[in-house]
C-alpha cells in the first residue's frame, strides 16, 4: 500500500511541486505544534494562577528588557504569547476543522437529495442556498451570533451554516451530471432502490472536487473565527482563539506593545497560507482537465 | 415451449407515453402494440427519436417526470405492469426484466470493481451466501467468454476493453436469470469485429436460459440476425411487424422498404447509397394523416386526411399504410 502510495503520479507530482511541499510542510508543522506543543510550553495561559501581573507586557527575547522565560513576549496579565498562540491555535484550529466536516456533511447530503430528486425538492434547497450566497458570510454568521449568543459551539453553528452552500451546489451539479450516466440507470434498471443507488454509486462520484473545497475551506474558517472573534462575536475570553488574541492585542498595539498582537496575527497567516498552497495543489492534481 | 403462442411474456397494449414540456406534449409512444413469446427474440427497429427506447423504460416503469404512461397495458405473463406499485416494479427490475445499454465505457460504475456491481444484483435478488454469490458471479463470467473470472472479479471497469465491458454488462443482466432482457442498442457503441461478438454471445445466452429478448435498434442488419420477429417504430406508433424473413425480404410499409434500402450493399456499386428523403417530423406537431406521408413516395390525397391503421399483409405481415407494397414491389 505505501510502496504503491509512493510510486503514484501523485505522490510524483508533489514531490516536484514546490508549493505542495511547503503548504503541507507549513500545515505539518502547525498540526505539529497544535498537538504537542502546548506540552512543550511551562505555562498554560488558561491557568490563572500560573500567571504573573509582574510579568505583563515583557518584549520578545530579542528586544532590551526580553525575558528568555517569554520568547515572544508577554501580554498584559503576564501571559506568554508564545504558549497563547499553541493554545488558541488549538480552538482555531478545531473550529475550522469541526465547521469543515460539518459544513461537508450537511451541504453534501443536501446537494445528493437536491440532484436526485430535483423538482420542488431541489428549487426550495437551491433558493435557499441562492440567498446565502447573497449575504456576505460574515454577516449571515454576525446575525446567528447576535440571535444565538456568542460561544464555541455557537461559532460552529454559524460557520456551517454558512459554509454548507458551497458543498451543496457542487454535489448537485456533479449528482445531476452522473444521474444522466448509464451506469445509474442500471443501478435502476437492477432494483436497487433510490437510497442506496444516491449512497453507493452516485456519492463516490461527486467526491473529489470536494477534497480541494474542503482543505480551502479550512482556512477560510478559520479566518472567518478571526474576524468574529475580533469584532467581539467569536469565542469568549475563557477560550480565546488566534482572532481574539490579535484583538485583545489589538487595544494596546499603537502603545508599542504591537507583539501582543502581530504574532497571533503571523500564526494564522502562516496556518492559512500552508492551507490555501496545498489547497491550489490538490485542485491541480485532481482536475483531469487541467491535465 | 408448446404453449408460447398462447400466453406471451409480454404483451403490450396500445402503450401511450407522453412527455409533458413547456414546448408542448412530446408522444413519444403513441399506441404501440406488440407481444414476445418466450424465448423469442424481437427486434424493436427504426430511426432516432422514433421512441424505441422510451418503450424499453416504460416496461421498466422507469419514465421520469415530466414523462408519463397515459394509457396502454404492459401485461408481464399477465400481471399490469402499469398499474403495479414501485415495490413491486423494483422486485421486477433486475430479476424479472433487465436491460443492457448501449455504451459499455459508462454503464458500469468506474468506482467499483466488477465483482462488486455483479455481487449487488445477486445480493439484492437472490438469498445466496457471499460464497454460493461468488461462485455465481465467477460461472457468469465465464460463461460470457471472459477468461480467468476469478481474477477479473477484483477489477475496476477501466481495465477492461469496450467488448470485454459489454460482455461484463451482459453478465450482470443474466446474473438474476431475468425472464426478458431489453438490450438497447448493444452493439452500437462497440467496434464492427466485437459485434458479431456479442450478438452471438447475447443469442447464445438467452437461448441458454431460456430467457426473451426485446432488441432495441435502428441498425437492420443486427436485428436480421438476431430476431424472430420485428417491430417497426416511426414517431412513436407501429407502422409494420411481422417475422423476420418475411419483413426484410418483402416489406409491405414505404418506410421499413427505405430503412432496408439504406444499407449499403456491397454487391452493388453505386454513386450515391440510397436514403430515404427528408427526416422525422417534429414529434411535438405531427402533421395530420399518416405521419410518414411527407417523406414517402407513394403518398396520396388520402394519406393526409386519414392516419392508416394497422391491417395484415401478405404472410405475417401488418403494416400501417394506405398503398402497401406487394412482395417484389419497388417503393
Amino acid at each position: 500500500m505505501m510502496t504503491r502510495f509512493l510510486h503514484s503520479e501523485f505522490f510524483h507530482n508533489y514531490k516536484h511541486s514546490s508549493s505542495a511541499v511547503i503548504g503541507s510542510t507549513l500545515m505539518l508543522g502547525f498540526a505539529f505544534a497544535v498537538i504537542v506543543g502546548p506540552l512543550l510550553v511551562a505555562q498554560n495561559p488558561y491557568d490563572i494562577a500560573s500567571l504573573d501581573l509582574m510579568d505583563s507586557y515583557k518584549p520578545p527575547l530579542w528586544l532590551e528588557g526580553g525575558d528568555p522565560r517569554f520568547p515572544l513576549g508577554t501580554d498584559g496579565q503576564g501571559r506568554d504569547v508564545w504558549a497563547s498562540i499553541l493554545y488558541g491555535a488549538r480552538i482555531s484550529v478545531f473550529i475550522g476543522l469541526v465547521a469543515m466536516i460539518a459544513s461537508c456533511t450537511i451541504g453534501t447530503f443536501l446537494g445528493l437529495v437536491a440532484g436526485f430528486y430535483g423538482g420542488i425538492v431541489d428549487s426550495v434547497i437551491m433558493r435557499i442556498a441562492d440567498i446565502q450566497l447573497s449575504f456576505p458570510s460574515i454577516l449571515i454568521a454576525l446575525f446567528l451570533m447576535s440571535a444565538v449568543g456568542t460561544g464555541v459551539d455557537k461559532v460552529l453553528i454559524a460557520l456551517t451554516a454558512v459554509g454548507w452552500v458551497v458543498y451543496a451546489r457542487t454535489v448537485r451539479g456533479s449528482t445531476l451530471s452522473e444521474i444522466e450516466k448509464e451506469y445509474v440507470q442500471a443501478a435502476k434498471v437492477a432494483g436497487l432502490p433510490n437510497h442506496k443507488i444516491i449512497r453507493k454509486h452516485v456519492l463516490p462520484n461527486v467526491l473529489t472536487p470536494l477534497i480541494v473545497i474542503a482543505t480551502i475551506q479550512v482556512g477560510t474558517f478559520v479566518l472567518i473565527e478571526a474576524s468574529l472573534s475580533f469584532l467581539g462575536v467569536g469565542v469568549p475570553i475563557t477560550q480565546p482563539s488566534l482572532g481574539l488574541l490579535i484583538k485583545n492585542g489589538f487595544d494596546v498595539l499603537f502603545s508599542g506593545l504591537w507583539w501582543t498582537s502581530v504574532f497571533p496575527g503571523i500564526a494564522i497567516m502562516i496556518l492559512v497560507f500552508g492551507i490555501n498552497l496545498f489547497g491550489d495543489f490538490l485542485r491541480d492534481e485532481l482536475n483531469p482537465r487541467l491535465k | 415451449m408448446e404453449n408460447s403462442e398462447h400466453i406471451p411474456l409480454l404483451e403490450v397494449r396500445d402503450l401511450h407515453t407522453y412527455f409533458h414540456t413547456f414546448s408542448g406534449t412530446v408522444k413519444a409512444v403513441n399506441g404501440v402494440s406488440f407481444e414476445i413469446g418466450k424465448g423469442e427474440v424481437m427486434g424493436l427497429v427504426g430511426e432516432s427519436g422514433g421512441g424505441k427506447s422510451v418503450v424499453g423504460f416504460s416496461i421498466l416503469g422507469l419514465i421520469d417526470s415530466p414523462g408519463k404512461i397515459e394509457s396502454g397495458e404492459l401485461l408481464l405473463e399477465g400481471q399490469d405492469l402499469v398499474t403495479a406499485g414501485e415495490d413491486r416494479l423494483r422486485e421486477i427490475r433486475g430479476r424479472e426484466i433487465s436491460m443492457v445499454f448501449q455504451d459499455p465505457m459508462t454503464s458500469l460504475n468506474p468506482l467499483h470493481t466488477v465483482g462488486r456491481q455483479m455481487d449487488e444484483v445477486l445480493r439484492l435478488h437472490s438469498d445466496l451466501g457471499a460464497e454460493a454469490r461468488q461462485t455465481t458471479c465467477i460461472e457468469m463470467l465465464e460463461s460470457v467468454g471472459i477468461s480467468r473470472a476469478a481474477e477479473r472479479l477484483k477489477a475496476y471497469p477501466h481495465q477492461f476493453s469496450g467488448g470485454m465491458r459489454q460482455r461484463v454488462v451482459i453478465a450482470i443482466a443474466m446474473l438474476a436469470r431475468p425472464k426478458l432482457i431489453i438490450a438497447d442498442e448493444p452493439t452500437t457503441a462497440l467496434d464492427v469485429t466485437i459485434q458479431s461478438q456479442i450478438l452471438k454471445l447475447m443469442r447464445a445466452q438467452i437461448a441458454d436460459k431460456g430467457a426473451s429478448m426485446i432488441l432495441i435498434t435502428h441498425d437492420l442488419a443486427v436485428v436480421s440476425e438476431m430476431a424472430d420477429h420485428i417491430t417497426v417504430l416511426y414517431c412513436g406508433n407501429v407502422v409494420e411487424r411481422g417475422q423476420t424473413r418475411d419483413l426484410i425480404e418483402n416489406p409491405s410499409h414505404p418506410y421499413t422498404r427505405g430503412l432496408i434500402d439504406s444499407i449499403p450493399d456491397t454487391t452493388q456499386r453505386l454513386d450515391r447509397l440510397s436514403q430515404i428523403p427528408g427526416s422525422v417530423p417534429d414529434i411535438r406537431n405531427l402533421p395530420q394523416g399518416c405521419n410518414f406521408r411527407e417523406r414517402c413516395p407513394r403518398a396520396q390525397a388520402i394519406c393526409a386526411q386519414k392516419e392508416p391503421s394497422l391491417t395484415p399483409q401478405h404472410k405475417s405481415l401488418m403494416a400501417a399504410c394506405h398503398f402497401p407494397l406487394k412482395p417484389g414491389e419497388a417503393a
